[in-house]
Order: C-alpha cells, then sequence, then structure tokens
C-alpha cells in the first residue's frame, strides 16, 4: 500500500467510525423513548391530564403537576427574561473592557456548568429561608431562574455580537444615543437569537427536578396553586414520586408523565427552531 | 465664501501609529471638497474626526482642534448626538438598517422624538425625493430596505441622512460599491445637494473627483500634501507627488 492509500483507508475507517458514535447514542435515545411510549402511551386520557394525585394508581392525574409547571414556566420567564437580557447588554454593549469585566465573563461561563443541585441549596438559605418565601412558586421561580441566567445571557450576547458593526455606526452617525442604538436598532436585529436562548434556557427549566426538591417542592400536592405563594409541584417530581413506587402501574403513569413532558419540551425547542429560521431570513446582511 | 469646517494642527494616533499628521485645513461652505490619496493614508480616519466617529476606537488619541462653525466639536461640552444632527454620513458600504424603507428615512427623526405621522410621511418623501429615491419605492415604503439593490440602499442612505436635515454630509467612498448607472446618479445627486449642503467627500476615482468637486485635497501617509480648487490640482499640480498618484503613476 502507498502513502495515499493508507490516508484513504484512515478516511474510510473514521467515516465509520463515527457513524457507529452517532448511532450509539440515537439507538439509544430511539431505545427509551419507545419503551416510554410502549409503556405510557395507553395512560393518557383527558382523566389523566385532569385529575388530582391519588394513593390508587389507576385513579391519579398530573393535573397539579402540569399547572404546577406552567406556573414555575411563566415565572422564571418573568424573572429571568429582563435579568439576562439586561446582564447580557451591558456586558456586551456598555462595560468597558477591563479585568473586572473580564473576571465576569469566565464567572458567568463557569456558572452554566454549576451542578443545579448547589442552585437548589443556594436558593433554600436565601429565597426560602432568608427572603422569607417559603417553598413557594415564587421561590422555586427564582431558584430555575438563577440556574438558567447564564443560558440567557451568553445567548443574548451572542446575538447582539452578530449585529454588524455598521448598523450602530449608522445609527450613531445619524444622532441616536447608545441607549437609542441599542434599544431600537441592536435588539430588534438580535430579537431572534435572544428568544431562541430564553426558550432553550426555559425548556432547560422545565425538566429541573433536584433544585425544586431541595427547596422543599412538595412530592404529593392535592389543589392546583392560586398564586405565586402557594406550594406547588412540578412534572418531573410527579414522575420521580412515581418512578419510586413499587407498583407497576405508577411505573406506567410516570412513563405517562414522562410523555407529556417530553412533549412539553419539543414544542418549545420547535417553537425555538421555528423564531431562528424565521428572523434569520429575514435579517440577511 | 465662508469657512464652515476648520481642522487645526490635527495629529491623530491609534496606539503608537501616527495616522495623521498636523493638519491644517479649512472647508468653504456650499462645496464639494474632495480627499484624495493611496490606501491606508488616513482619509477615512480624517473624516471621521469631523462627526466625532473615531470616539469608538479604544486607541485613538488626538490632538489639536476640530472648529465647526467656531467651536472645538472636541470641547467637552460639546454634546455628539446634537453635533451629528448637523453633520450626517454616509458610508462607502450601504448599510441600511434590516428595517422597511420608510423606517429608515424615518429613523433620525424618530430618535429626536418627532411623532406626528404627517410630519414623518412629508419628511421622508422629501429625502427620498432629494435623494432621487422617491419614484422608485413610492409604492413600496413598507419594504424591507435590504431588499432594495446596492445602488438604492445607498440611495436610501443618503436619504437618511438628508432626512435630519444637517448642513454638512461627510461622505466615505459612497459610491465604491455600486455599478456606473447607480455611480452616476449618486454624481449626480452629489452636484445637486452642493445648493444647500457642505460635502465632503473620499473617492479613489480621480475621474469622480474631478467631475463632482470643486476642491481637493492629496494625501499621503497621514501628511496633506496639497489642498486647492479642483481644476488647479489636477490640471497643475503644485507638487510631484501629486501629480503622480493623480496620474496613476504610483498609488
Ligand atoms: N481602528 C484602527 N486601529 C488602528 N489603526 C487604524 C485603525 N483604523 C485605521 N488605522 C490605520 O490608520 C491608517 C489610516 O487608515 P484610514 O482608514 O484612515 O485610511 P484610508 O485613507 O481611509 O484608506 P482607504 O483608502 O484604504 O480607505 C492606516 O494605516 C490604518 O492601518
Ligand atoms: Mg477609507
Amino acid at each position: 500500500m502507498n502513502n495515499s492509500q493508507i490516508n484513504r483507508l484512515k478516511d474510510k475507517t473514521f467515516n465509520y467510525f463515527g457513524i457507529f458514535c452517532t448511532l450509539i447514542g440515537l439507538v439509544i435515545l430511539a431505545f427509551f423513548i419507545g419503551s416510554i411510549f410502549y409503556d405510557g402511551l395507553r395512560r393518557i386520557d383527558w382523566d389523566f391530564l385532569t385529575s388530582l394525585p391519588s394513593r390508587k394508581a389507576e385513579k391519579a392525574g398530573i393535573l397539579t403537576a402540569w399547572v404546577g409547571s406552567i406556573w414555575i414556566v411563566i415565572f422564571t420567564f418573568i424573572i429571568v427574561v429582563p435579568l439576562g437580557i439586561s446582564a447580557g447588554i451591558y456586558l456586551e454593549e456598555y462595560a468597558k473592557k477591563s479585568r473586572l469585566s473580564s473576571l465576569i465573563e469566565v464567572n458567568i461561563s463557569n456558572l452554566a456548568g454549576v451542578p443545579s443541585i448547589i442552585y437548589g441549596l443556594l436558593s433554600l438559605e436565601i429565597f426560602v429561608r432568608l427572603f422569607g418565601m417559603g417553598n413557594s412558586i415564587l421561590a422555586g421561580s427564582c431558584t430555575l431562574a438563577l440556574l438558567v441566567l447564564p443560558i440567557v445571557i451568553v445567548a443574548t450576547r451572542e446575538a447582539l455580537k452578530a449585529v454588524p458593526h455598521s448598523i450602530r455606526a449608522a445609527s450613531y452617525a445619524l444622532g441616536a444615543s447608545k441607549w437609542q442604538t441599542v434599544w431600537e436598532q441592536v435588539l430588534p436585529a438580535s430579537f431572534g437569537g435572544i428568544l431562541t436562548g430564553v426558550i432553550l434556557a426555559i425548556s432547560r427549566a422545565v425538566g429541573e427536578t433536584a433544585p425544586l426538591i431541595v427547596i422543599g417542592a412538595l412530592l404529593y400536592v392535592p389543589f392546583t396553586p392560586s398564586s405565586p405563594m402557594d406550594e406547588f409541584t412540578v412534572l418531573p417530581i410527579q414522575i420521580f414520586n412515581w418512578i419510586s413506587r413499587p407498583q407497576h402501574e405508577f411505573t406506567i403513569n410516570a412513563a405517562a408523565a414522562i410523555i407529556i413532558l417530553l412533549l412539553i419540551t419539543f414544542i418549545m425547542n420547535g417553537v425555538a427552531v421555528y423564531f431562528r429560521n424565521k428572523w434569520q431570513k429575514k435579517i440577511n446582511w | 465664501m465662508e469657512n464652515v469646517l476648520e481642522a487645526k494642527n490635527v495629529n491623530v494616533f491609534y496606539g503608537d501609529f501616527q495616522a495623521l499628521k498636523n493638519i491644517n485645513m479649512k472647508f468653504k461652505k456650499n462645496a464639494v471638497t474632495a480627499l484624495i490619496g493611496p490606501s491606508g493614508c488616513g482619509k477615512s480616519t480624517y473624516l471621521r474626526l469631523f462627526n466625532r466617529m473615531n470616539d469608538y476606537i479604544d486607541s485613538f488619541n488626538m490632538q489639536g482642534d476640530i472648529m465647526v462653525e467656531n467651536k472645538n466639536i472636541y470641547n467637552k461640552e460639546i454634546v455628539v448626538e446634537e453635533l451629528r444632527k448637523k453633520i450626517g454620513m454616509v458610508f462607502q458600504k450601504p448599510n441600511p438598517f434590516p428595517k422597511s424603507i420608510f423606517e429608515n428615512v424615518a429613523y433620525g427623526l424618530k430618535i429626536q422624538g418627532v411623532t406626528n405621522k404627517a410630519v414623518l410621511k412629508n419628511a421622508v418623501r422629501k429625502a427620498l425625493q432629494q435623494a432621487a429615491l422617491w419614484d422608485e419605492v413610492k409604492l413600496d415604503l413598507d419594504k424591507s430596505a435590504l431588499a432594495l439593490s446596492g445602488g438604492q440602499q445607498q440611495r436610501l442612505c443618503i436619504a437618511r441622512t438628508l432626512a435630519v436635515e444637517p448642513s454638512i454630509i461627510l461622505m466615505d467612498e459612497p459610491t465604491s460599491a455600486l455599478d456606473p448607472i447607480a455611480t452616476a446618479k449618486v454624481e449626480e445627486l452629489i452636484r445637486e445637494l452642493k445648493q444647500k449642503y457642505t460635502i465632503i467627500i473620499v473617492t479613489h476615482n480621480m475621474q469622480q473627483a474631478s467631475r463632482i468637486s470643486d476642491y481637493t485635497a492629496f494625501f499621503y501617509m497621514g501628511d496633506m500634501i496639497e489642498y486647492n480648487k479642483t481644476d488647479t490640482i489636477f490640471r497643475n499640480p503644485q507638487y510631484e507627488r501629486t501629480q503622480n498618484y493623480i496620474t496613476g503613476r504610483f498609488g
């Protein structure tokens, strides 16, 4: 074999190895989803969605769980959007390049890698105890907002960075202030990217369990919350609760609830992709 | 004719690098002044001094005075936003906002707080007419500006600048991205605008400079070599360097 044949062979080998690696992930995922659907799909009906939890598996539903999840999503959104976007704008547009600002930058990236249970512990001390929020929806939302804040900040910065400098120059040259330039031109032009980041952050928050359990979200809630100060549970906790029971019927309930949770996440990701494509098509620099 | 702009002993540095060396120059009102010179000689840097667009460059540093109507625009009490309403700028590459044609032209007024629809409509129409773009776009003012051709985009950028009603317009190679037909339109436009505006234009195109400008300044490696009536510069330059550059023997 000459040199180029060896290179050819290396190419081919790596090609197959790559396909193999990709398939491992896909096959495992497909197997997992398949078994969940096989177990859970039959269990999903109107009653399942509208029933309160119960000690009897056939009667139990996920009403309190998905309503709790929705409350949590809404409040997390309300908290994380202004905080994350403002921080992103500050870091990208206003902060002077200094030792301090690069320190902050590095730490924001680091924050994204902190285990979520640590956020739970932090929030238990601060929101639940110090601020006296108790194990309420508000405390849970604050916890998750903190957890996904780095995602929103990083996405905002990336989206702002993608707006060409010439747009800012044009705005300044017409007599716009920095605030007007950011608010009227840069933000609208980066809206698609920011929105995508926000939705990805929120869909991450929907699936979080550990930090909420740490701050004392309930395993069993016999009522739907009616204010942000109420106690709550969410879908992943309900799933965790059912899975940890010995009876097979509860496992089926858990599978059904997982399907609903996956559905919510997929829909949110779908919306994110839709907006990204829509805005990218509109703005073609 | 009276002078509206003046550079006094201007030195500009980017870090350690000196981009402009002791420039002294007066600009005549309602005239077109062309800045010519080889790439990298400091024309854009010089142009950006007059509306303080260099301020955004971290390593930028200057000495000397830039006088606009006998006020030093680098004084602390000067409000940059106000200055830029008086001194507009058109860039080398068309840079319309990713918004509708109407929004592009109305932007300068909107940020000044003009909200009256009728006033905005009138101003947009007038600016587009002045920029010789009105007839081409009057039916689709709501269309995205990014859907226009390059030449139309550049005239839109000129209209956007005119809508603010500045008295001075800075243009940095405004036709370098355009085809000959669009270029001719923009040149025609510049000749028209001269009646009401003072224009400073950077160009690499010698014919363009001689066609449209009243005065020409030749820059070389940060020095202003020669500045005179365009006729004189092109027919009878004082320095050999200028002669060589305009005749294309170097540069
Ligand atoms: N932001 C900057 N930072 C550092 N140096 C710069 C910067 N902008 C320009 N320079 C330098 O200053 C000099 C003058 O640049 P300038 O852009 O003013 O030239 P120009 O005459 O407009 O050239 P061209 O005809 O190519 O547009 C060049 O040597 C350039 O490398
Ligand atoms: Mg230039």
